[in-house]
């Protein structure tokens, strides 16, 4: 056998050489579009809201009556001082849509983190224990599906006092069915695999097959439905908000803002058009990579 | 047949009930009644004499049982706020809420069917494309800041269709699409997967081979059988847009069960969002049954197992 055979065996091995979960799974993640778009308005928007303090141009609370309803700078009157203009209390806009973020991501991540606990608790112990406990809590599922969900967080936010911790638990107490269905249907997959049934014949005990052997299989599946919660929740909050019945002034809250630009909209329309924008980005960021995430993690892979 | 539909049923009245307990408890639990209706700043005396006038001085089991009697009778209970029959109250605006449900679900049905339809019949063209850039953006716009920029478009630069009020057809028609277009992406989705999977089956591909093309095809053997799930999905759509219609009525100022609900909230006035809450759950679960009896009766397979 002379040396040029092996370099090229060599070379044909290194090509062929399958490659690990973790380069497929980064392949695919780079190579999906939706998935990077989203993921990066996502990252931006958490940019945004981590270094708020250091981007904002004014303080997003401080009022002034001398510069009350400035346009935006590319309209007639803007100046470069408030690019984006000012609302009907002289506060900066582009300040408070930049501190808005923060509200939007708090109430986001805590309200879909709140569903998450009680979803997925309730889904693994319907898949896992099936009889009964699955009858009951799928009766639970379809009553709270038949729950007029907005109504009952309007009423309950407002009778409590609201505040964003109580948006975030009454948002989060009203958004688990999701999980639900998902973790239910995959923990009755898991359940009847061979890894779990030699778990069990080695002596596990049910908590610790749920938390050994099931829930990190489980862990895909939740985090594609937190992503999509993210925007629900996202969402449920600026309307609460824009009813009066969410987050109070002056804290800037996307959906307040457009209900207190409300008043103003026929000839100062970017006082709602505004806030509008950055909410739908949020959320279709939230969106897009939701669904890049369920195409990768898939296991009939991308969906390209 | 007859044992399916009496059995769904059942389990549908039993969630309603459920449903009125949670809320019942929730919102009783959440703050004092009397307290609220009240005011803020009022005497202990005071809330002590409401307390007893509204019957709020009984235990709670015995007030959701005495609601119950009464909701069995058509008995709601009396408005704190309105000082009416909560009955009255909801009938009285019923019918605006009626009229916006099924406006804004012929509207889905108008937008989500035909793009459906057609991007499942040119599958990866622009239209295909299109119809997904639609229901993605359709899932991420916020329904009340769709309804003002509506508002700004039509109040303002293009006054076709009156903004506030619902005193004609017209009054219907911006309401009815903003409404309407948060239940696109769900039909339009569905329609395009079912329309795609049957073209796929074996009797398409005979019904092309004996000469079928084009709309004949589509009428005669394709949408018949892709439209079963979605009938049952605009059913339930339709169930949750009574739910919906809470910021749509806010926004148009119209005058129905939505409207009614918000300023109930701000009233306080619990004894109608109970009520309220009670009938959107029974709507909601009727259509759920509709749903379920429809594909009962479409799809034999469902009956049988």
């Amino acid at each position: 056998m002379s040396t040029t055979d092996i370099t090229l065996t060599a070379v044909e091995d290194s090509e062929t050489t399958p490659l690990t979960p973790g380069q497929i799974f980064r392949k695919r993640l780079f190579g999906h579009t939706g998935f990077l778009i989203g993921a990066s308005i996502i990252l931006l928007i958490v940019l945004v809201a981590i270094f708020a303090p250091l981007i904002a141009p004014h303080d997003p609370y401080v009022q002034s009556l001398s510069t009350r309803m400035l346009p935006p700078v590319w309209s007639e009157g803007g100046t470069w001082e408030h690019i984006l203009g000012t609302d009907q209390n002289g506060r900066d806009y582009l300040a408070r849509l930049i501190y808005g973020t923060r509200v939007s991501i708090t109430i986001g991540i805590g309200a879909a983190s709140v569903g998450l606990v009680i979803g997925v608790t309730l889904g693994v112990m319907a898949g896992y224990f099936g009889g009964w406990i699955d009858h009951a809590i799928s009766f639970l599922l379809t009553a709270q599906l038949a729950l007029p969900g907005l109504l009952l967080a309007m009423a309950l936010v407002f009778i409590i006092g609201p505040s964003i911790w109580v948006v975030i638990g009454i948002v989060g107490v009203l958004h688990w069915t999701y999980y639900l269905v998902v973790t239910r249907a995959a923990t009755q997959r898991i359940r009847n695999l061979d890894f779990v049934a030699a778990a069990k014949a080695s002596g596990a005990s049910s908590r610790q097959i749920i938390w050994h052997e099931i829930l990190p299989n489980l862990a895909s599946a939740i985090i594609v439905i937190f992503t999509f919660e993210l925007g629900i929740a996202i969402l449920a909050e600026s309307s609460l908000s824009f009813l009066g019945v969410g987050i109070q002034p002056p804290t800037p809250s996307w959906g307040l803002m457009i209900a207190e630009g409300k008043q103003a909209m026929f000839y100062r329309p970017w006082l709602v058009i505004l806030p509008g924008i950055c909410l739908f980005l949020l959320v279709i960021g939230a969106n897009l990579m939701g669904d890049g995430l369920r195409d990768i993690t898939s296991p009939e892979g991308r969906n390209e | 047949m007859l044992r399916y539909i009496a059995l769904r049923g059942a389990l549908a009245l039993a969630v309603a009930f459920t449903v009125s307990l949670a809320a019942f408890l929730l919102l009783n639990v959440a703050g004092d009644p009397a307290q609220a209706i009240a005011g803020e700043d009022a005497t202990p005396e005071v809330i002590e004499a409401i307390r007893a006038r509204y019957g709020l001085d009984q235990p709670l089991t015995v007030r959701y049982f005495e609601w119950l009697g009464g909701v069995l009778q058509g008995d709601f209970g009396e408005s704190y706020y309105w000082h009416k029959p909560v009955a009255e109250l909801v009938v009285d605006r019923a019918d605006e809420t009626i009229a916006l449900a099924l406006s804004a679900l012929s509207v889905t049905i108008l937008i989500a069917l035909p793009l459906g339809a057609l991007a499942a019949l040119n599958p990866n063209s622009w239209i295909d494309r299109f119809a997904l850039g639609v229901a993605v953006s359709a899932q991420a716009v916020p329904n009340f800041w769709l309804g003002l920029i509506m508002i700004i478009l039509f109040g303002v630069m293009m006054p076709i269709f009156p903004v506030s009020g619902d005193s004609t057809w017209k009054h219907f028609v911006l309401p009815a699409f903003v409404l309407g277009a948060s239940s696109v992406p769900a039909v339009m989705r569905l329609t395009r997967t079912g329309l795609i999977e049957v073209m796929g089956a074996d009797y398409i591909r005979t019904a092309r081979s004996k000469g079928f093309r084009g709309w004949p095809l589509l009428r005669r053997h394709a949408m018949r059988n892709a439209l079963l799930p979605v009938i049952s999905v605009l059913a339930v759509q339709l169930g949750q847009k009574f739910g919906g219609s809470v910021i749509t009525e806010s926004i148009f100022a119209i005058n129905g069960l939505g409207r009614l609900a918000l300023e109930s909230i701000l009233g306080m006035d619990i004894p109608t969002v109970q009520m309220l809450i009670f009938v959107f759950a029974i709507v909601f679960v009727a259509m759920n049954l509709l749903a379920d009896i429809l594909n009962a009766a479409l799809d034999p397979r469902i009956r049988i197992g």
